[in-house]
């Protein structure tokens, strides 16, 4: 299904403290996503935008399954098509030909059945609500009883670390803390799917590891998909564990990066050569894609 | 000191003496030159006629006696600021409010008219924004006579305006409040489709990846996004819904109203009754647009913009 899968298990070698910390879930793991479903299932998919002089390939031939409770990366550089495959994905965007089904259904009807939620690269809050009524939107919009709506938005903007700022506005937060409003909303109808379209782009770099952590640990204890997209390779590798490398005009997939790192690794395993292996195999990826265009 | 008090919003009220100081001094300065000017003028206009009185009567005059007589004429060509104030003094506080000859009750009269066009107006202008928003085909067949209908100058419409609602058998607030309504109902249109369509693409994408209804995304999107914009417009409108009732008291004759005092005083050169009106006309506009802003600075502020 996939274009190229690189194998990397004979050159997979865990350093001695993090061996023996993974050796476990690195089974869990394996257990958990073989036998898991197909969340998003994508094949021969492209996507032709129709401009003034030219037809511009956003996306030509993409092949690409996602289990459920996976987290895969996009990654590649700018105007490779990422965003656009996500938006594909949630039925913000219609592909000029291929086939994908979403939870087994068109993405339409996955988007119709609220399927997934979607962090955006801004936070797009809604800067006449307050934080706590941002939140309750989409539960304003499902049609959730008053009561339920409260309890639920209480519980994501706890999860995030935003109790005590129910009552401010967007233009009171950082940078940070909106985009943590951004994903409590999308978190708070909780959607078996997370599509994030470079969430943390915008953060400095000290946030950017907070709320990485912050995503990792969610998605340990959580188990949702999560669909990432990111310009960045350390967060890609600290992150997921399947990074779809891709490369511009017209936008497709280069290769996909099995990443192996135990689920419920710290930032510090960003040290490891084990990551710095995972890492250093997807830099090799992009760059292979930007030969290409030499 | 003028540019920055230029710079700062038109809404902020002076809070502590400073403030007061800040503000009033420039205004003051402003006043005082303007007043200065103003008796100036009175005497450069009124002169003539004074020095063709004097030349009949056969007296010698002096310049202090030809000064002193530009400043108090019965019908001058324009009244001192003295006299426009006692006139506007006598209409305003010294007549019974329900006599003809009190300038309030014709404010009263022109107010009515002004507010039932506003609200007709905006009504209008908003329900046509909506429409325009949602349907294409009223974006493309309704906009263009939009416009048009603001480029018929509105002293053309009004006369028709009042025969033909007069022939249909309404008269007296109601073809005022049409002729106001007329006026104002542009900018609200203008206004509120620049604000429904304001919302940023990520804001709208976001509603669609809800499965958000149309009306739940106007009534949780577009329309709190348009606030600002229905505010700004909404001001524009409650001062062109004036003018649009005070021209439609001129051609048809009112007994009542301030356009009605305007054209009273014209034919009969009573100048002083003009410019009490203007004056009049002039502060019920301040206070008018005043209270929308008012209004506008409540709803922001339970917007959570203005603290």
């Amino acid at each position: 299904m996939v274009t190229a899968v690189s194998t990397p298990d004979e050159a997979f070698t865990l350093p001695e403290g993090v061996a023996v910390r993974a050796a476990s879930p690195l089974k869990e793991v394996e257990k958990l996503i073989e036998p898991s479903p197909i969340a998003v299932d994508i094949s021969g998919l492209s996507l032709t935008f129709q401009t003034a002089d030219a037809p511009v390939a956003a996306l030509e031939n993409i092949d690409l399954q996602i289990r459920r409770g996976e987290f895969v990366s996009f990654i590649g550089p700018s105007g490779c098509g990422k965003t656009t495959l996500m938006r594909v994905i949630a039925d913000l965007a219609t592909p000029s030909a291929g086939r994908i089904t979403v939870n087994g259904v068109s993405p339409e009807q996955a988007r119709l059945a609220r399927a997934y939620g979607y962090i955006f690269q801004a936070p797009a809050l809604y800067a006449w609500r307050n934080v706590l009524r941002n939140v309750l939107l989409p539960l304003e919009i499902i049609g959730m009883p008053a009561a339920e709506r409260r309890a639920r938005a209480a519980k994501y903007l706890a999860m995030v670390g935003l109790e005590g700022f129910e009552r401010k506005f967007p233009w009171q937060l950082s940078g940070g803390m909106q985009q943590r409003v951004s994903i409590a909303r999308a978190l708070a109808f909780e959607p078996e799917l997370l599509l994030m379209d470079e969430p943390f782009g915008a953060l400095d770099e000290i946030t950017r590891d907070h709320l990485n952590e912050q995503l990792l640990q969610l998605w340990h204890h959580t188990r949702k998909t999560i669909v990432f997209v990111t310009h960045s390779i350390s967060e890609a590798v600290f992150l997921s564990n399947r990074i779809v490398v891709m490369s511009p005009r017209p936008g497709r997939i280069l290769e996909i990066v099995e990443n192996k790192l135990p689920p419920d690794r710290g930032l510090d395993i960003r040290d490891t050569t084990a990551f710095l292996e995972v890492a250093h195999r997807v830099r090799k990826a992009l760059r292979a894609g930007h030969s290409y265009d030499d | 000191m003028t540019t920055d008090v230029a710079a700062l919003p038109a809404a902020v009220w002076p809070t502590g003496g400073t403030r007061v100081a800040f503000h009033t001094v420039p205004v003051a300065a402003v006043l005082a030159m303007l007043f200065v000017g103003w008796y100036a003028l009175a005497v450069w206009l009124n002169a003539p006629q004074v020095i063709d009185r004097f030349e009949r009567d056969g007296n010698t005059w002096t310049s202090r006696q030809l000064v002193d007589a530009t400043w108090s004429m019965a019908r001058p060509v324009l009244p001192a600021p003295h006299q426009v104030a006692r006139d506007f003094y006598q209409t305003v506080f010294a007549t019974p409010i329900d006599s003809k000859r009190s300038l309030v009750y014709h404010a009263g009269v022109t107010v009515s008219a002004t507010l039932i066009g506003f609200v007709l107006g905006a009504t209008l202008g908003i329900t046509l924004a909506i429409g325009i928003i949602h349907l294409p085909v009223l974006d493309r067949s309704l906009l263009p006579w939009i416009i048009a209908s603001q480029t018929v100058p509105i002293l053309a419409i009004a006369p028709m305006v009042v025969v033909v609602l007069g022939n249909l058998g309404f008269d007296g607030l109601l073809p005022k409040a049409i002729i106001s309504m007329y006026l104002c109902f542009f900018p609200v249109t203008v206004g509120v489709v620049k604000g429904l369509r304001s919302p940023d693409p990520l804001q709208l994408d976001l509603m669609r990846t809800y499965s958000a209804t149309r009306s739940q995304v106007f009534w949780k999107l577009r329309w709190p996004s348009a606030t600002g914009f229905l505010f700004a417009s909404l001001k524009v409108a409650i001062a062109a819904s004036l003018i649009g009732a005070i021209v439609g008291e001129l051609p048809t004759g009112a007994q009542a109203g301030l356009g009605a005092r305007l054209l009273s005083g014209s034919y009969y050169g009573q100048t002083m009754q003009i410019w009490s009106a203007l004056i009049m006309a002039s502060l019920v506009g301040v206070i008018l647009v005043s209270v929308v802003s008012l209004a506008e600075r409540l709803v922001m502020r339970r917007q959570g913009v203005a603290t």
